[in-house]
């Protein structure tokens, strides 16, 4: 029962976790909010329900992480082997942040704005949540 | 939405300016670096001030609790320069927090409370590896939908200047050709973190192989050696080292006072006619991703409260946390239209000697970034050109009687911007 869930980040990483990319929409207004609002900015109403996304978009701006927080460390990311970061928006609109897969992370000046991607859905590993993916289709 | 136009209740002015030098300082703490502005705060002020007069202090600092495990840091800094029992407030937006508290500094006498306040800002950076100091500006995003996935603060600046050439045909000279620009300021200022020019960079690391009979580096000019990724590494494509504003301890103190009192403390005293102050969401929520909203609505009030024109402003100090920042910064502000702030730049407009002086400080990139120190380190530039006592770095030939500062806390979700008069 999609619906029940709070609208929150919990529930949004519940549902990462069960492959699916949700937004929240204002019944009123029918605006998308990614990631997932409470209240809605145009008519500041609360009356909010998940919508799931399907998940295909373009690459809106990306870039290529030579310098990593130290988890990406742990992943096993550094200076010679950079990882891909991109905003992605989605057909339905929204812009979502995710890691990205499937291009070249040491030709980053080869990479397209634009270029079509799809959702994935990252593990992290036993006990750490899943997070946002997308790859090259 | 707004009732009325946006003003003052009353007029406050700047009467002195001071900041610690800019650096990496392994045995100053932040209230070493605090004391050290405020020493040259207070001899800056024409007339003298007796520190004692200073209702208020208002304390612009990011993260001293990740950065040096000291929370809670205002009380101290008014404990340090002789202050307490006085209020003391700190102010917590990003990079933007002195930026912020030059605005709560200037509400605050705005609206009646007090006569002389205390502004300032500081950060003490250097204690932490580079991996834990990107952690903790990473703190600055939204942790939990921008870092988890990785996002880092320089990535996040990164995306825009991916936007930005895909939108605008900007290719990665252009950014480079901002911090050349930025160092050629920053040589001449003796406060900067690093007072050295691209140019001299470059050719003292030529020396030093020579010394060490090393084979010498063949880069023919400035462009060339921040296209070498030995001398210019990647940290974040398309952001490189030089492309990036350092780890910075600082501080900086400014001296606001009513109107009416402001030529009882200074011959010469700046006055603040326009504070405006927006925020934004996060990076993956903008419509447009090369332009910052909050720095849009907080330049929008504070030329309507001033009554002036982008066009009107003679130097600014912007926020380039990293060289991209500056070219969005300086559309967002009007000076340019959108998409030709790269042009600029390159056309010479910005540099000391052109049209429009942008960062005659160095600006972040060269000066130095203290990331809770900064807008108030803009001010302290601003005192100082609109007083003709810039030394070297003085803009040539302008009379400079409005200036602008524009501070933006992490990726933009705030921005604080201040237009300065001379009268």
């Amino acid at each position: 029962m999609t619906e029940e869930r709070e609208i929150n980040s919990a529930s949004f990483y519940q549902f990462l976790a069960e492959k699916k990319l949700m937004a929240s929409r204002c019944k009123k207004c029918q605006v998308l909010y990614l990631p997932p609002h409470p209240i809605c900015a145009k008519c500041h109403g609360n009356d909010m329900e998940w919508v799931e996304m399907k998940g295909n978009g373009k690459l809106a701006a990306f870039t290529a992480i030579a310098v990593g927080p130290s988890c990406t460390l742990e992943e096993g990311y550094d200076r010679n082997n950079p990882y891909l970061v991109g905003v992605v928006e989605l057909e339905e609109g929204p812009k979502v942040s995710g890691r990205i897969r499937g291009l070249d992370p040491k030709k980053p000046e080869n990479i397209k704005v634009g270029t079509p991607l799809t959702v994935e859905f990252l593990e992290q590993g036993e006990g750490k949540r899943c997070f946002v993916a997308f790859k090259a289709r | 939405m707004r009732r009325r136009a946006p003003k003052l209740g009353r007029g406050v002015a700047l009467v002195g300016a001071g900041m610690s030098k800019f650096g990496a300082f392994a045995d100053k703490s932040s209230r070493d670096l605090f004391v050290e502005a405020f020493n040259t705060m207070a001899h800056s002020v024409d007339k003298g001030i007796d520190t004692k007069d200073i209702e208020a202090l208002y304390v612009g600092n990011f993260s001293s609790d990740l950065f040096e495990g000291q929370g809670h840091i205002a009380p101290i800094m008014a404990d340090w320069v002789g202050l307490v029992p006085r209020p003391a407030t700190r102010i917590e937006d990003a990079c933007a927090a002195s930026g912020v508290a030059i605005r709560e500094g200037v509400i605050a006498i705005a609206s009646g409370l007090y006569d002389i306040v205390l502004v300032s800002g500081v950060e003490k950076m250097t204690n932490l590896p580079t991996e834990r100091v990107t952690d903790t500006l990473a703190a600055a995003s939204d942790a939990i939908y921008e870092a988890s996935c990785g996002f880092t603060f320089p990535a996040l600046y990164a995306a825009m200047a991916t936007a930005y050439m895909a939108k605008y045909g900007a290719g990665v000279e252009h950014f480079m050709k901002v911090g050349i620009k930025n160092h050629n300021n920053g040589a001449l200022n003796p406060k900067a973190q690093f007072n050295k020019s691209i140019k001299d960079l470059m050719n003292s690391r030529i020396e030093k192989a020579k010394q060490k009979g090393e084979p010498v580096p063949g880069w023919r000019d400035e462009l060339d050696f921040l296209n070498d990724p030995k001398a210019n590494p990647v940290v974040a494509w398309p952001m490189r080292l030089f492309d990036c504003s350092p780890i910075t301890d600082g501080a900086a103190c400014l001296l606001l006072v009513a109107e009416d009192l402001a030529r009882s403390f200074s011959n010469n005293p700046i006055y603040i006619i326009g504070t405006g102050q927006g925020s934004d969401h996060a990076l993956h929520e903008r419509e447009d991703l090369t332009s910052i909203l909050a720095a849009r609505t907080a330049a929008r009030e504070a030329y309507d409260m001033a009554g002036v024109k982008p066009e009107d402003i003679q130097i600014a100090e912007v926020h380039d946390c990293f060289t991209i920042a500056e070219l969005v910064a300086i559309e967002d502000l009007g000076f340019f239209e959108p998409g030709e702030a790269f042009k600029a730049t390159e056309q010479g407009l910005t540099a000391l000697d052109g049209a429009k002086p942008i960062n005659t400080s160095g600006g972040l990139k060269s000066k130095g970034h203290p990331v809770g120190a900064s807008g108030a380190g803009q001010a302290v530039e601003i005192w100082c050109q609109m007083r003709g006592e810039a030394g070297p770095r003085q803009v040539p030939g302008k009379d400079i009687r409005l200036a602008l500062t524009h501070n933006v806390g992490a990726t933009g979700g705030t921005c604080a911007v201040h237009i300065y008069q001379r009268r």
